[in-house]
This record gives C-alpha cells, structure tokens and sequence, in this order.
C-alpha cells in the first residue's frame, strides 16, 4: 500500500478556470472540493462541462492564488483612475487584426 | 464592463443538438430515426435484445439515482447523476427501438412503466441496492467495461439504429469505467480500512458478473446484429485485472449466482431487489395512467 498521507476530514478547494469553444482564455467558473487534482478535474468535468461549455480545463487550488487585500483597493487601483493616455484608444485599429 | 456573472454563461455555446436540453417538447427519443427493421433481421428478437440491453440500463440507472442525496460528497453526488441520466438516455432509446422493432408499436413508458417484474430481462447485477461507496463503484466498474465492449462491438451491428445507440453511448461508458476504477484504485491502494472495504465490496457483486458472458438464444437468433457476449471475456478481465493490480485488490474467489433451472435475469428471473426498484419506478405512473408532467 502506498505511503499514507495525513488524513484530514475535509478536502482541499480547487478552483476552477474553463475555456470554451471559440474562447481565447480561460475563464473562472467556480470552486470545488477534491482530494487531489486530478480528482478535482473530474469533479469538474461533472460539475462545470454538464451543458457543454468546455473543451479545456484548469484546476488550481484556492490556497496557491494570492489575491489583493481590499484594504488596498486605494493605492492599488485608484492611481490608474486618471491616465486616460494608458489607453491605447489614440489608434486607427486597421479592420484585419483580430481580437482586439 | 462585461457583466462578472455573465462570463460563465457566455462560454454556453449555442448549438444544433438541443436534446439535453429541458422543455422542447420532445417525446420520442427516436425522433426523425427511420426505424425500419432491415431485411432478414428478426424483429422479435431484435426487440427482444433491445429490451435486454434496455432494461439492464433502466434498472441500474434507478439505483444510481438512489444516491442522489445520499452520496458522500456534492462532487460526487453530480457525477453518479450525469451517470445515471446517461444510462437512462440508453434506456429510453433502446426501448423505443424495442417497440418499434417488435411492431407493437408501445412507447418507452409502456415499456418501463407497465411491464411486470417477469417481463423484465435485465440482468441481476444491476438490480442490489448499494450498501456502500465500495460496492456501488465495485459494481460501476464490472458494469461499465463489460458494458462499453458490448457497445463498442455493437457499433458495428448490421442494424444501424442499434449501432448508432451504441456509437452514442460508448463514450458516455468510456466515462463511466474511468470514473469507477478511479475510485477503486483510490479506495484499494488507499488505508487499511478502505481497502478492506473495496475488496468486500468486490466480493459482493463478483457471484453476479458470470451471466454478463452467458450467451442467450434471442442473440444467437440476431447473426451479424447483436455481438457474443461470450467473447468480451478476455477483454473485460484484461481491463479489471488492471485495476485491480493497481488497486492491490485481488479477484474474490466466489462461485458465479445460480440461476432458477439455468434460467436468469435474461429470462426474466430476477433477485428480490428488482421488485423493490420497480415498486418505486412504476408506482406514480400507474397512479396516473396516462397523466403527462
């Protein structure tokens, strides 16, 4: 028998990113539980591609994202408020580029 | 701004294949299908093997379903529901072919709701209720494989109504056998109790899997439409021994169920537990003759 992890009570979350048909990016949909990762994109597949919505899946766990404090919602965001020249809507986009 | 919430609606493809969907109306799920017997096919047996195929995928879709709040976990409660609604999609095609075959011209609900339990010919495996995550994954595993090289065999079958059901439903099985072996590797080559509880789980449903590999008349009467089953042996024990090496699980050493004078589930001799899941099944639609929800 293989080497035993601890066991614990409760699964880790996983969240859950998927790319449709004819999207560019991966998209998140949602969060699971899962005793490992394969696992979860099984769970996944159940859960999320039910109607048809995917053709590829990522699984991340919840512990590994860093995510922004709202606490710095202020120096973090509000600064780009102003610069409008950031935008690059100074441009003629010629007609054939695509996903623009 | 895109609406945050819309993002999961918007990968939803639109599509042509609206089947899955609830509230089109459908009533026949061989919709558009030209169900014509082929020339020199017997089409009693044909409806008869239908029926076989039908019932055996009625029967244990029903004892999926049971889980269904039941499970131990969200996760997994959805996968036994896809599942289960897969199996009962077979079911409903098969017995339509079933009806139409036979020329009776009876419906899936004739079919599933008025027969009586010796009318059924589903084999006995698919009729226990699970006593426990072990057995019902133990019982998917033996299920699927022998289920998905029947199917895959089929997809050649000299009737192209048969063989399309079957193309459609190979791949569903093909989910269902990889899902089951998933968790009987992971419970087998998991604790000391949990593989204590997988090769007990094991042990249950093994006496049932021999008449999976019983050739019956009604096949032998359909040349060049329906597989022999026989053959599918090597291949399914090829694919379980497999897992079970994976799993540290060895093979039960139990002597196959004996059926009634050679006659089992095929013949319409069933276990108890059948009268338990027809009860349940048929009991609102013979409440309500005719009523439509």
């Amino acid at each position: 028998m293989s080497e035993t992890p601890a066991v614990r009570s409760d699964w880790p979350l996983f969240e859950v990113f998927l790319r449709g048909k004819r999207g560019l990016n991966h998209v998140h949909v949602g969060s699971l539980h899962a005793a490992d990762a394969q696992m979860a994109l099984h769970h996944a597949r159940d859960l999320y591609t039910r109607r048809n919505e995917g053709v590829s899946i990522w699984v991340i766990p919840a512990a590994a994202i860093t995510a922004s404090s709202p606490d710095e919602k202020d120096p973090f965001f509000a600064p780009s408020g102003d610069k409008v020249y950031r935008h690059p809507t100074f441009y003629e986009i010629p007609d054939d580029v695509p996903h623009m | 701004m895109t609406d945050e919430y819309g993002a999961y609606q918007a990968l939803a493809e639109e599509s042509d294949d609206q089947r899955w969907a609830f509230g089109t109306g459908f009533t026949d799920p061989l919709e558009g299908v030209d169900t014509t017997v082929p020339p020199g096919v017997d089409g009693d047996a044909l409806a008869a093997y239908c029926l076989m195929l039908g019932d055996d995928a009625l029967v244990y879709s029903h004892r999926l379903q049971q889980w269904v709040t039941r499970a131990p976990e969200l996760e997994e409660e959805t996968a036994l529901a896809n599942i289960a609604l897969d199996l009962l999609g077979q079911a409903r095609m098969l017995l339509a072919r079933a009806g139409r075959a036979d020329g009776s011209g009876r419906d899936e609900d004739q079919l599933a709701f008025f027969r009586e339990e010796g009318e059924f010919r589903n084999v006995r495996l698919v009729e226990r209720l699970d006593a426990d995550f072990a057995e019902l994954v133990a019982r998917l595993l033996i299920f699927s494989a022998w289920r998905l090289a029947l199917f895959e065999a089929l997809r050649a079958s000299a009737d192209p109504v048969l063989a399309a059901i079957a193309a459609k439903g190979a791949s569903e099985l093909a989910y269902h056998r990889d899902y089951a072996a998933r968790w009987v590797v992971r419970l087998g080559d998991g604790t000391e109790l949990s593989h204590a509880r997988m090769q007990a789980g094991l042990a249950v449903v093994w006496p049932l899997m021999d008449e999976l590999f019983t050739p019956h008349e009604v096949e032998a009467a359909l040349p060049g439409v329906a597989p022999a089953v026989r053959e599918m042996r090597g291949e399914v024990d090829a694919v379980l021994d497999a897992v079970l090496a994976a799993a540290t699980l060895t093979r039960p050493a139990a002597a196959p169920l004996a059926g009634l004078g050679g006659r089992t589930g095929r013949d319409g001799v069933h276990t108890e537990a059948l009268g338990y899941v027809l009860a349940e099944l048929q009991s609102v639609a013979r409440a309500h003759p005719g009523a439509t929800w």
